[in-house]
């Protein structure tokens, strides 16, 4: 760990201050953060703590909830509105990590923490263009089991490892930033970028910028959603394929879907093409099935994870059969 | 505790057990003994220290101007170390010293694991000697500061480049540079009985199959760690360590001083599995502190783990069975390769269990090695065994699916008299009654024959069985020091183990029963290399080691006892073979009311203790008898049909082990080899880049072993039948539960799905 300086700040405005330094990290519950510092993966002059802002979730005047950046994992979870109107939001959050990681982790740090690529972490023994940019990438051709087949370049792999993310990005999340030129709100799908040339940029975040909150519109009547982790082992596993899905039908068409995967690409992977191919048509296994195909045809599989590309097609088309099932 | 209480009412003296082992002399007195400690549910006596933090283990003894070692690791398979830039790690702040092969002391290379009597070390390549490298992740640098935070840092800052020579890091290719016969226990493993391939050919049924086990790492919760400090010439070494008198001998000759100037302990050790051995990280702690003249505390990271300590070896098998229309085995078939560094000495060899599983008329079996630049692997949790099991039992159960045999029938029609392959008769062989047993508990008669039938929602749902099986050893070494005192309290002291299996506990309760005492007046002592004895915690011997060296120090107790009583006592003239401990006493056997106590043999003498201490005598019954536990291993396991995840639902190890002596800890040692065969089965797995031989998953977050969910109920049962040739009738347990445990799996997933994986670990890509 490269010695740094650390300081905590009030409220936003200060953070912004003070994170307004170069090489000023802002430090949330610390449990991805604090592992690349340890890693020498990060090496911050300074950290900001903003555990200390807002922790809050309030109804909005639109029906929807905003929730304080510095809300930990499980508060979120727990909380009462969201386990009632967005149960898909609290799957997704007890599917990821451990209780004990859950209890520290805040949704800001959440939506910015890093992959867990193993050529990015090893920082002596491994090339990689997204801790090292133009170095070279060794998992294309390694150990590449969990990496993307989606949205991926020829300089990177690696997937955004967040659960809580797939189900935001499937329930149109809006993420409230402030930084030293002012505020503004971006939907959660605009906010990861894919990695292209240049994987070392992974967020439109300009300098300085703080993630203050996030917004849920508010509930789709009439919807039913499911969250869907597939991993290696029951439990404390990265999701090999991850499905977030919100689901109405009508008379046997689909009148509303909003799809998203996780464990797949580079970023929280909204399923546009899969929607687009659902509304309004019917919903049977077969459309579900034919649905997702379409989301997949723009896969690259990797040598050690061509399976994906079935399984992502498998589980969507379950989770949306079993939610369809649900209006009959 | 009832027992306890139970103990100091006993109705029967427990009379000496002979002196020797394996030679037809009466069973142990104590394997009929059924009413004192030995057997019973007592909670480990280290339990309470550990989870109040009391104990005090390898990387908690403080000492005054203790530093803190960091490592640094190559990052090429082979090669030489082109330049190394330590200046900015030695100006970072705190640091006391950095040391590589320019500055390192003159050692020798550590006496590699089974090439002497006590030899520990996990390779023999010179430490920090020169500038070759020799394996990814060999250690190349290591700092001390004063702080391990201040060390870890100017770790980070030493900046080396490398010249990277032709090397070997994929297993093709050492297989296509040519392969040799293992060697295993002084002789190569290669075994022929009859023409196994022509009967193989004739047989009326066979199945012929190839399966392979991937690299395992070995993960104890307690990374190695050393706190290290020189007096003089002599070094003191606080270890982790299941060998503490192999380690001391073998840094005496690392160093070139003598076995009595290297003092080791091990008081508390948070798991072994067989890696808590020497390897380089205590000799490098050693020559630190010998350059830095102050005490040394390394503890390796996880990450430093997997670099520095070898794991299981990867293996490719093919398995053949061939066998009548009534399923009597003709031919039995294993052969393959493993992956093996050349820097040690342990082929994984996998076909131990096969030698002595099933009568059959001809067998070939055959360990071949493929050398690679590696991390040198070692022994885990029953080598050979854990793997070899997994072929075997699989393609038992592929040859019973096309026989149309129930799996546990085919496995009892093949039931040996006598060892297969060496012809001895068996010590103590009734896996029979435990398959009967298991089945009947297990509810096997539920299983559909037909896979693929049972289905509940998305997941499919079947049962499968394998044969789990590990050897008795009992190693030569053993010894033991018995001191009584005149309040009648007994201490045992034995350079043994305790790594959390339970081996201090049972001891007591051997020893209290044996002496006529309570536990609490029994203290066992144990992880000094000034003890006596020289006694590996390893292969499962630990158990009947100890246990003949506490016989033979009871010989001398009872026989100077005796002695010291004279003829005013109510046991003048007995000899000792007619007396046995009873009520804090020694009584006559035939005449228990003939009595008398410790307190009174001594007080009378005007002693305040007697002390004895004895060797055990060798391990002769190993000579005259095939001696083995075995195991009966059933599996429920739920595939899901859309996924292919598996989840295990239920799991039951019926086992036939000898007499149990401790009800409570012998089930978490079940249990725990059961739980860590899960893991082999279905997730264990070491990532190794066969571009340049690097570990990529060298953390607990990306080399996955079961976590809480993954892990079901196990049920656990035992037939505590005697061994009427072993000390205590007891066999050790520590490994036979990983045995079995992943054929048992895929056998279930086979009946759940229909599908065979023939390749670990079973993920669901492979069942999709």
């Amino acid at each position: 760990m490269t010695p740094f300086s650390y300081s905590r700040a009030s409220d936003a405005g200060q953070a912004v201050q003070l994170g307004a330094m170069a090489q000023a990290k802002y430090l949330g519950g610390g449990t991805n953060l604090v592992d690349l510092l340890r890693e020498t993966i990060e090496r911050p002059s300074s950290l900001v703590d903003v555990t200390g802002l807002s922790s809050s979730i309030t109804s909005t005047p639109s029906g929807g909830l905003m929730i304080g950046a510095a809300t930990t994992n499980t508060a979120l979870a727990e909380h009462r509105l969201v386990r009632s109107q967005y149960p898909m939001l609290t799957r997704s959050i007890v599917a990821g990590a451990s209780a004990q990681i859950r209890n520290m982790a805040t949704v800001g740090g959440n939506i910015l923490q890093r992959t867990r690529c193993a050529y990015f972490y090893d920082t002596e023994g491994s090339r990689c263009n997204k801790r090292s940019p133009g170095q070279g990438c060794d998992a294309i051709d390694g150990f590449n089991r969990n990496h993307a087949i989606l949205g991926t370049s020829k300089s990177c792999v690696a997937t955004h490892p967040s659960d809580m993310c797939v189900a935001l990005a499937a329930l149109d999340a809006i993420v409230h930033l402030q930084g030293p030129a002012g505020s503004r709100a971006i939907p959660l799908t605009d906010l990861h970028l894919l990695p292209d040339d240049d994987p070392q940029n992974e967020a439109v975040l300009l300098p300085g910028e703080l993630i203050t909150a996030i917004e849920l519109p508010a509930p789709l009547v009439g919807t039913r959603s499911s969250y869907r982790k597939v991993r290696d082992r029951a439990s404390y596993a990265f999701a090999l394929v991850s499905v977030a899905a919100v689901l109405a039908v009508e008379n046997g068409k689909v009148t509303d879907v909003r799809l998203a995967l996780g464990g797949v690409a580079p970023k929280p992977w909204r399923a546009r093409q899969s929607e687009n191919a659902l509304l309004g048509g019917p919903a049977t296994e077969a459309a579900f099935r034919s649905a997702a195909e379409a989301e997949l045809i723009d896969a690259v599989p990797l040598s050690g994870n061509g399976f994906k590309v079935e399984l992502a097609i498998r589980t969507m088309t379950a989770v949306l059969t079993s939610l369809a099932g649900d209006f009959s | 505790m009832s027992a306890a209480n139970n103990a100091g009412t006993l109705a029967a003296a427990v009379g000496l057990a002979a002196n020797s082992w394996g030679q037809g002399e009466r069973p142990d007195p104590l394997n009929r003994h059924k009413h004192g400690l030995v057997g019973t549910s007592i909670s480990r006596i280290d339990g309470p220290l550990k989870v109040q933090g009391k104990a005090t283990f390898a990387a908690e003894f403080l000492m005054e101007g203790l530093t803190y070692a960091s490592l640094v690791f190559s990052t090429i398979a082979k090669g030489r170390i082109a330049t190394l830039d330590a200046s900015a790690a030695e100006a970072a702040p705190g640091v006391v010293l950095v040391m590589t092969y320019k500055d390192a002391p003159l050692m020798k290379p550590m006496p590699l694991f089974m090439t002497a009597e006590k030899a520990a070390g996990g390779d023999n390549l010179p430490i920090m000697q020169d500038d070759q490298i020799h394996w990814n992740g060999q250690p190349i640098a290591l700092i001390l500061a004063e702080t391990q935070e201040q060390a870890d840092y100017a770790s980070s800052l030493i900046h080396a480049t490398f010249e990277a020579e032709p090397s070997v890091t994929d297993f093709e290719d050492a297989k296509r540079q040519g392969t040799k016969t293992g060697e295993f226990g002084g002789g190569p493993l290669k075994l022929d009985i009859g023409d196994a391939e022509a009967a193989l050919n004739q047989a009326a049924v066979s199945i012929d199959a190839e399966y392979s086990t991937p690299r395992h790492s070995h993960n104890a919760i307690e990374p190695h760690a050393a706190t290290v400090v020189w007096d003089g010439d002599s070094l003191v070494v606080h270890d982790a360590s299941q060998a503490v008198v192999h380690t001391a001998w073998s840094l005496s000759s690392v160093f070139g001083i003598d076995e009595g100037q290297v003092h080791v302990t091990s008081p508390y050790v948070g798991g072994g599995f067989g890696s808590k051995t020497l390897w380089q990280h205590q000799v490098l702690g050693a020559a630190a502190s010998k350059l830095s003249g102050r005490p040394v505390r390394i503890t390796l990271s996880r990450e430093g783990v997997y670099r520095m300590v070898g794991g299981r070896s990867q293996t490719e098998q093919r398995v053949a069975l061939g066998a009548d229309q009534d399923g009597h085995l003709k031919a039995i078939i294993h052969t393959g390769v493993v992956a093996m560094s050349r820097q040690n000495a342990l082929p994984e060899p996998f076909i131990l269990a096969t030698r002595g599983a099933y009568a059959a008329e001809s067998f070939k079996l055959h360990v071949e090695v493929a050398q690679l630049d590696m991390l040198a692997n070692t022994f885990m949790r029953a080598p050979g065994e854990a793997v070899g099991t997994f072929g075997l039992e699989c393609a038992m159960d592929e040859l019973a699916d096309k026989l149309g045999i129930d799996p546990v029938e085919l496995r009892i029609l093949n039931e040996p008299d006598k060892h297969p392959t060496e012809g001895k008769p068996f010590s103590s062989r009734n896996i029979v009654e435990a398959w009967r047993t298991g089945a009947q508990r297990f509810g096997w008669a539920k299983r559909s024959a037909k896979p693929a039938a049972i289905r509940d929602g998305d997941w499919l749902i079947g049962m499968g069985c394998a044969t789990g099986t590990y050897p008795y050893y009992r190693m030569p070494g053993g010894a033991a020091r018995i001191t009584l005192t005149r309040e009648g309290h007994a201490r045992v002291e034995i350079a043994a183990h305790e790594m959390g299996m339970g081996t201090a506990t049972a001891h007591v309760q051997v020893t209290a029963d044996r002496l006529g005492l309570t536990a609490d007046q029994v203290t066992f002592s144990y992880g000094d290399s000034k003890m006596p004895g020289a006694v590996l915690a390893g292969g499962s011997q630990q158990t009947a080691s100890i246990g003949a060296a506490i016989v033979a120090a009871q010989h001398a107790l009872v026989t100077q006892l005796l002695i010291l009583a004279g003829n005013s006592s109510p046991l003048a003239g007995l000899k000792p073979e007619e007396v046995g401990g009873l009520n804090g006493g020694l009584a006559e056997l035939a005449n228990p009311g003939r009595h008398e106590s410790y307190a009174s043999i001594l007080g009378r003498a005007g002693r305040d203790e007697v002390a004895v201490q004895q060797d055990a005598p060798p391990p002769l019954e190993l000579q005259n008898w095939s001696m083995h536990s075995y195991g009966a291993m059933f599996c429920e396991a739920r595939v899901n049909a859309i996924t292919g995840e598996t989840r295990i639902s239920r799991f039951l190890g019926s086992f036939d082990c000898g007499r149990i002596l401790n009800a409570k800890t012998a089930a978490s040692q079940f249990r725990g080899g059961i739980i860590m065969g899960l893991g082999l089965a279905l997730m264990e797995e070491t990532q190794f880049d066969s571009r340049n031989g690097r570990i990529m998953n060298p953390s607990l977050a990306d080399y996955h072993v079961p976590a809480h969910m993954d892990v079901p109920e196990i049920d656990v049962i035992w037939n505590d039948i005697p061994d009427p040739h072993t000390p205590m009738g007891a066999h050790g347990i520590g490994e036979i539960g990983i045995t079995g445990t992943a054929a048992a799996v895929a056998n279930a997933v086979f009946n759940a799905t229909g599908k065979r994986v023939r390749e670990l670990p079973l993920t669901l890509d492979k069942l999709m």
